[in-house]
């Protein structure tokens, strides 16, 4: 089955729509506040940044309610993108590359999809420690409530919370460095929504075939 | 709160070094309460709520003598009633002055992400500096007393500062100034432990009391509130008392190894993703850069 109206004129084929694009950027934007705010809890080095971004106090009331809009925007991702997420045969092998993928030699890695099982990895990992982070979160919104012999939940929520924004972190210097540095025209498709068929069969054979048919030859 | 001969030894949330650290010796102070002597007549509540200037905090009646269930923002002494039925049947009186404990290694100062929202003085008091409080309540979770609480109007944590405006004065502690029956005590931790240590020989060879002995918990680093227990054994009987109060086992975790492995794993990464690219540059760098790009 093909998807000619993802084609676009000028050898540009679309990769994501509007929809999408604003969600990932509601979803970016909160989380580097997120990022910036959880960083100056974490470490006394970095508490200078909670007062760069309007003091401490601010920063403490405002970290849940943006957490809210992160967590209900990841939640969005999953109905958007939950489908395409799912692990295919495809995926162990891609694992089995990671050296060559690793190493930039693209031409030798197994096609993927619209999404290659690194990508995948990325979501999921996201989407459960989103799940995590609400959790303990809430918690550590009102510590006050949990009554003294239910401490154990509050021991549990200061310990995972962190973990899991840690994970986070590791997930988003990689997506960052991913999307920005190392495949060019990543960062423009979630801007206006849209690659070169090109980018579209080099990183995502699998995907190409589905939208052109396998007919369609790009535009050398 | 006044703060003229006072020098900070800890500050938590703090990056570096301690400003004033070490420059000034001090005794460490200590409160020594007796609680063979308490008559239960909760002067010192009284006190500590006078003399901090504490609004009106309704009372809980739940049958027991006790004024509410655990201390409150406004409400930091509390004196916890226990009827305790002894071995042969008959039934004892177990009431414990319940503050802050100003822990030596206090819980609630590493927990602390804000800088100078928790200090300890050389003289080992532990001081809430209310105007640097995120009201994060973490601190509620470091602490393994029980002790700092949350205002929800002013979204910052309080508890009894061991009356630093007094000592600093050269005065005692206001809960210290109002017992009527002298089993609460004040002055160096040295010469307190000297106190309760001879008070407990008493009750051992005097009294039928062999259990008796001093709480001064080594898992918090000793603290600033020692007790004199009937019976030193069992600590929990006096209001749930922690027999080996630490610092919990999550925080140490969080505030430790999690804080080192996560430093190294951010700084490491960022410094691996930039060697990477280094090495192996963009994907596509055999091609013409524009090939990604837009034409």
């Amino acid at each position: 089955m093909t998807h000619l109206d993802q084609v676009l004129p000028r050898g540009r084929v679309l990769r994501y729509p509007f929809s999408e694009r604003l969600n990932h950027w509601i979803a970016a934007f909160s989380y580097i506040y997120l990022l910036l705010t959880g960083l100056a809890f974490w470490s006394p080095w970095c508490f200078w940044i909670a007062a760069v971004l309007g003091g401490g106090q601010v920063s403490r009331t405002l970290h849940p309610w943006v957490g809210l809009i992160f967590f209900l925007a990841v939640m969005r991702m999953y109905q958007l993108w939950a489908p395409q997420m799912k692990a295919a045969p495809v995926d162990k092998e891609w694992w089995r590359s990671l050296e060559h993928y690793i190493g930039n030699e693209d031409d030798k890695m197994p096609p993927a999809g619209r999404y290659n099982a690194g990508q995948k990895a990325l979501f999921w990992s996201f989407f459960y420690c989103a799940i995590i982070l609400l959790l303990t979160g809430i918690v550590l919104w009102f510590p006050e409530q949990i009554p003294w012999n239910l401490r154990w939940v509050r021991y549990i929520a200061v310990f995972l919370h962190p973990v899991a924004a840690l994970a986070t972190i590791a997930n988003f210097l990689i997506h960052i460095y991913m999307s920005v540095f190392a495949e060019r025209g990543a960062f423009g498709s979630v801007i206006r929504g849209d690659v070169s068929l090109e980018f579209a069969k080099r990183y995502h054979p699998g995907w190409y075939e589905e939208i052109t048919g396998g007919s369609s030859k790009p535009r050398k | 709160m006044s703060q003229a001969t006072l020098r900070v030894q800890k500050i938590s949330g703090h990056a570096g070094t301690v400003p004033g650290e070490d420059t000034q010796r001090q005794y460490t102070v200590a409160k020594l309460v007796d609680t063979t002597t308490c008559i239960g007549c909760k002067a010192c509540e009284v006190a500590c709520v006078e003399w901090n200037d504490m609004p009106f905090s309704p009372t809980t009646f739940d049958n027991t003598y006790q004024t509410m269930p655990e201390t409150r923002w406004n409400y930091w002494n509390l004196i916890t009633f226990d009827e305790h039925e002894k071995e042969d049947g008959s039934l004892m009186w177990l009431m414990r002055k319940n503050q802050c404990m100003h822990c030596a290694e206090p819980g609630c100062l590493a927990a602390c992400p804000s800088d100078g929202a928790i200090v300890q003085y050389t003289n080992g008091i532990v001081d809430f500096q209310q105007d640097k409080c995120i009201g994060c309540g973490y601190c509620i979770s470091g602490c393994p007393f029980n002790i700092p609480k949350f205002n929800k109007e002013t979204k910052r944590v309080y508890k009894c500062t061991l009356c630093t405006d007094r000592v600093s004065e050269g005065l005692e502690p206001a809960c210290i100034k109002a017992c009527p029956t002298g089993c609460l005590h004040f002055g160096s931790k040295e010469d307190m432990l000297v106190l309760a240590n001879e008070r407990a020989k008493q009750l051992k060879d005097h009294y039928s009391f062999p259990n008796a002995g001093v709480y001064d918990p080594q898992g918090v680093g000793g603290t600033g509130v020692i007790y004199v227990l009937h019976d030193a054994t069992q600590p929990e009987l006096y209001g749930g008392l922690p027999s080996n109060p630490t610092i919990p086992l999550m925080v140490k975790l969080w505030k430790g190894p999690l804080k080192w492995l996560g430093n190294i794993a951010m700084v490491g990464g960022i410094l691996g993703l930039f060697v990477h690219y280094l090495r192996f540059g963009p994907k596509d760098r055999d091609e013409t850069p524009s090939e990604g790009a837009r034409p």
